[in-house]
């Protein structure tokens, strides 16, 4: 069961979190941005919105947490790191969120989230995602992740991606 | 079935990265200054000119080193989303995955070794369509979809170490 601050802190909030400037900031940045002396008065320029007031928005949604970060996005997968493992996890569900917090902290997980169990299909409720340059290196993170777990890992399974069928960023309709 | 990933020969390929490369991939990927100006500031804090800065993030860009310079956006909260999952026939993969990618609202979608051999990321304005897009994908297919929708992240933005 949830509480009310995890729920409060839970990103599936039914309101909306951004209105339409922030919409169309999204809209036109997805992409990336201009590679250009100053991208934010090219983009405010492209967006007929002035620069401070797309800096603003584009600073609320970092601190609002709907922008991660604004960056250079490596790809892995042409940078050589070309293992993902998708490790899955089935740990007791009271104990979720502390697990979760302590691998979402390992350095060499860039995605964990917790996802619904399907019994009897789908027992996990653990996501970490893991990369390396070979196999052998995913291993060995798996297996750091197991030895943190201990005791509350009940089972779990690395999914090796073979082959991306699609990858585009996020899109937003229009 | 064609997989990359078991060719041994493209596992050890290693990627020639400058020094200057290197740097800005591992320094700069928690994130820019937030100025007017990030790429004179990134070059300032790393003892080389603008210009160097700006080219060299283009070159990363233009070899697919990296596949942008801008925001990352969090899973869900603008808008709603799932990973969803499907147990497809080998023989049928391509056709099924065809019939995936046709929807705009799949941005992700793996081929990965499990009886769940799909794995695809659906992205929409609301649930709604999030639910519609993973029942037409069944009755497209044939197959029952794994639905996985995020509860709770624990994403601590640390970074992901390159070359240590």
């Amino acid at each position: 069961m949830k509480n009310s601050l995890d729920r409060l802190m839970d990103a599936d909030d039914s309101e909306p979190l951004v209105d339409e400037l922030d919409r169309r900031i999204i809209q036109a940045t997805q992409a990336g941005l201009p590679l250009d002396v100053r991208p934010y008065h090219a983009l405010a320029e492209a967006l007929e919105v002035a620069v401070d007031v797309v800096m603003a928005r584009l600073s609320s949604m970092r601190e609002r947490g709907i922008i991660r970060r604004i960056a250079a996005v490596p790809n892995h997968y042409a940078l050589g790191y070309k293992v993902n493992g998708m490790s899955v996890w089935d740990v007791p569900d009271d104990s979720v969120a502390r697990l979760g917090k302590q691998v979402g902290a390992l350095d060499f997980v860039s995605h964990c989230y917790q996802r619904p169990r399907h019994l009897p299909v789908w027992p996990y409720n653990l996501f970490a995602m893991v990369h390396g340059q070979t196999r052998e290196a995913v291993e060995d993170q798996v297996g750091e992740i197991a030895a943190l777990l201990e005791g509350c890992n009940r089972g779990h399974e690395v999914l090796y991606s073979t082959r991306i069928l699609k990858k585009t960023g996020l899109r937003i309709s229009k | 079935m064609k997989s990359r990933n078991n060719d041994p020969a493209i596992l050890s390929t290693p990627v020639a990265l400058t020094a200057l490369e290197k740097t800005l991939l591992n320094d700069f990927q928690r994130g820019l200054p937030m100025t007017a100006t990030p790429f004179a500031d990134v070059a300032a804090q790393t003892g080389v000119s603008e210009e160097m800065v700006i080219d060299t993030l283009q070159s990363l860009q233009q070899r697919g080193l990296i596949s942008r310079v801008g925001p990352v956006f969090a899973p869900r909260r603008a808008g709603a989303s799932t990973l969803a999952a499907l147990s497809v026939p080998e023989d049928q993969l391509d056709e099924v995955a065809g019939i995936v990618n046709e929807f705009a609202e799949v941005n992700h979608n793996y081929q990965r070794e499990h009886d769940y051999n799909l794995w695809f990321v659906v992205t929409a304005p609301d649930q709604s369509q999030v639910d519609r897009v993973l029942a037409e994908i069944e009755s497209a297919t044939g197959l029952p979809v794994l639905d996985l929708p995020l509860e709770r992240s624990f994403y601590i933005d640390l970074g992901f170490p390159l070359w240590c």
